[in-house]
């Protein structure tokens, strides 16, 4: 029986008892404001490779905000400070000399919102590829087609692949984006709430898809959605007023959580 | 008129109901007793044909310019044949006896002056709304969108003087091959005239690009250089074009810098560091010369003006056409 007391670190110690999958993401005491808003208290997660890790919290508990910072898009926002680190495969991603490209072509990121390039799908996959110095017509089209069939949408697009992505249906868009995001093969990808637009069989679609994709790639998900979070991750956060509640494998936060405030959270009382 | 009184009656109501707070009756009550329903319908009534009224003078206006400039055109082709015109390469109207009416000459004087224009202010104008979309502080943008503002409501006749007085001067200690009137000089000061406008329209353009699509350009790796030109331009592409094309026609249409500063001597040949005449300079030499009524000069005013008004109209309907058929959907 692991007892988590609410801003106590999780207990390291048995969760590296039950796996010992090397950490992909180790992050050490983060806090991060917006302006005066302390938006990330004292977070302390370790992120395993090959895993899914939900992380699951009422609105405005700081999940998005947590999974921004782990490929540091939460730089783009001028007001925004942190403190603490991120530890990516052994270096802090927050020192001076790591580019930030750098760790953006390793981490991916899956958006809430489909947000293809309005351009043609083949120049949508090709683009990460291209921008990363890949020029070779050949090579590209390898990865066009190996990034679209990982993404389960080969066969909806490949008669199309010189049409505007824009023309696709919301959930096809998403896997467009994860097959965007899958052809610089990255060794993270970052999941933002990716369902959240989509309808219940897009939705079933990409669920399916990140179970596929977690045997290559370590998948980080924001869900809304517990019963998401339930059926696809094998350890999931409990995020709420910026502070990690609870955090172990997902059986047993759905099944037996430690915290009061969890058990009220997936039993829909509050939230 | 009308609308001070509409002013004055819809305020008196509102002091009235304001005055008398009356709780024993229901919305509903006050609602009713109000008798201003047919006024109020009445007015509903003539509002909209009296802003018709207003839309319609300038249309009017427009038709009215169209008529008077084709009418008294084809006066001038019924004296002067309209291939001579068209294909003519001399353009020598005041020759007593052997006027010549080619007006290949202005447009070519024209052309010049938009194109070294347009070399001008495109790089300029779209990287400074690259630099304003996608790299400027809040206070860089908003020290340097208000300065361009200012460019863009520099009066075109002080362009002129600094054309003739400050350009011409410092591009002939550079190069003493040019005249004190040439195309190159005032051809740059239109340039900078219409950069505000290329500059603020593509930044609009750039703007309106969802911040969505950086981010995921930017989470694949791209550098912020990368997102300006390989997402946001291209996204914008539409806008950005538009905005050029009309820029472009507000060159050709240009006026007084090219009458101050690009010479009166209408030639036809691709030198620009000589004095050259455009359209629109031809127009103005004879407006404000002595060319008598009826006289042939006089009508071919109205026939150069017609060939200025296609070229500008052709260009708009381009860059509407442009806007609409190479948006990228978004």
């Amino acid at each position: 029986m692991i007892t988590v007391k609410p801003e106590v670190q999780v207990p390291e110690k048995k969760l590296t008892q039950k796996n010992n999958k090397p950490s992909v993401y180790k992050t050490n005491q983060l806090n991060l404001w917006y302006g005066n808003n302390h938006a990330l208290k004292n977070i302390d997660l370790d992120v395993k490779e090959n895993e899914v890790t939900a992380i699951i919290g009422p609105s405005g508990c700081g999940k998005s905000t947590y999974i921004k910072t782990l490929n540091r898009m939460t730089e783009t926002i001028p007001s925004v400070k942190t403190s603490g680190e991120i530890m990516y495969r052994g270096r802090n991603i927050f020192s001076k000399d790591y580019q930030v490209e750098e760790l953006r072509t390793k981490v991916g990121m899956v958006f809430q919102k489909p947000n293809p390039f309005p351009k043609s799908i083949y120049d949508n996959i090709a683009y990460g590829p291209r921008i990363h110095g890949i020029k070779n017509k050949k090579i590209l089209d390898q990865i066009v087609e190996k990034s679209l069939r990982g993404a389960a949408i080969w066969d909806e697009v490949k008669d199309r692949l010189n049409e505007n992505a824009y023309g696709l249906s919301g959930g096809q868009q998403q896997r467009i984006c994860i097959a965007r995001c899958l052809a610089i093969e990255p060794d993270v990808i970052l999941m933002d709430e990716p369902t959240s637009a989509l309808d219940p069989i897009s939705t079933l679609k990409v669920e399916e898809l990140v179970q596929e994709l977690k045997k290559e790639y370590s998948i980080i998900i924001v869900t809304h959605n517990m019963q998401q979070a339930a059926r696809i991750s094998d350890k999931t956060a409990f995020f709420l007023n910026g502070e990690v509640i609870e955090y172990d494998a997902t059986d047993k936060i759905f099944s037996n959580p430690a915290d009061k405030r969890t058990e009220d959270y997936i039993s829909g009382r509050f939230g | 008129m009308l609308l001070i009184s509409l002013c004055l009656w819809i305020k008196e109501d509102f002091t009235v109901s304001m005055k008398e707070p009356n709780t024993t009756l229901s919305v509903q009550e006050l609602i009713a007793q109000k008798s201003n329903r047919g006024l109020l319908s009445a007015i509903e009534k003539i509002i909209p044909k009296l802003l018709l009224a207003i839309a319609a003078v300038s249309v009017l206006t427009t038709i009215g310019i169209m008529v008077t400039l084709i009418v008294e055109t084809l006066v001038f082709f019924s004296r002067v044949s309209v291939l001579d015109y068209i294909f003519g390469t001399e353009w020598y109207p005041f020759a007593n006896s052997t006027a010549t009416y080619g007006v290949l000459p202005l447009i070519i004087g024209t052309l010049k002056i938009t194109g070294i224009a347009i070399i001008v202010a495109v790089p300029i104008g779209i990287a400074t709304a690259i630099y304003l979309s996608e790299y400027a502080s809040e206070r860089a943008r908003k020290m340097i969108k208000p300065v361009l503002e200012v460019l863009a409501g520099v009066p075109t006749i002080v362009y002129g003087f600094f054309a003739l007085t400050f350009v011409t001067p410092i591009l002939r200690s550079i190069f003493p091959e040019v005249s004190i009137f040439n195309a190159i000089s005032p051809g740059i000061v239109v340039g900078i005239m219409i950069i505000p406008m290329i500059a603020s329209l593509s930044e609009d353009a750039m703007n309106s690009v969802p911040n969505s699509m950086r981010e995921g350009a930017y989470a694949l790796g791209s550098t912020k250089l990368e997102v300006a030109l390989k997402i946001v331009l291209p996204a914008a592409t539409s806008g950005i074009v538009a905005s050029t094309v009309l820029a472009i026609s507000r060159a050709i249409g240009e006026t007084m810098i090219v009458a101050v500063a690009a010479g009166s001597t209408p030639r036809f040949d691709m030198d620009v560091t000589g004095s050259i005449q455009t359209m629109t300079a031809y127009i103005v030499q004879v407006a404000t010369g002595d060319a008598g009524y009826g006289t042939t000069i006089y009508y071919s005013i109205y026939a150069v003006g017609f060939t200025l008004f296609l070229f500008t109209l052709v260009m708009n309907m381009l860059a509407q056409f442009i806007s609409k058929r190479f948006r990228e959907e978004y």
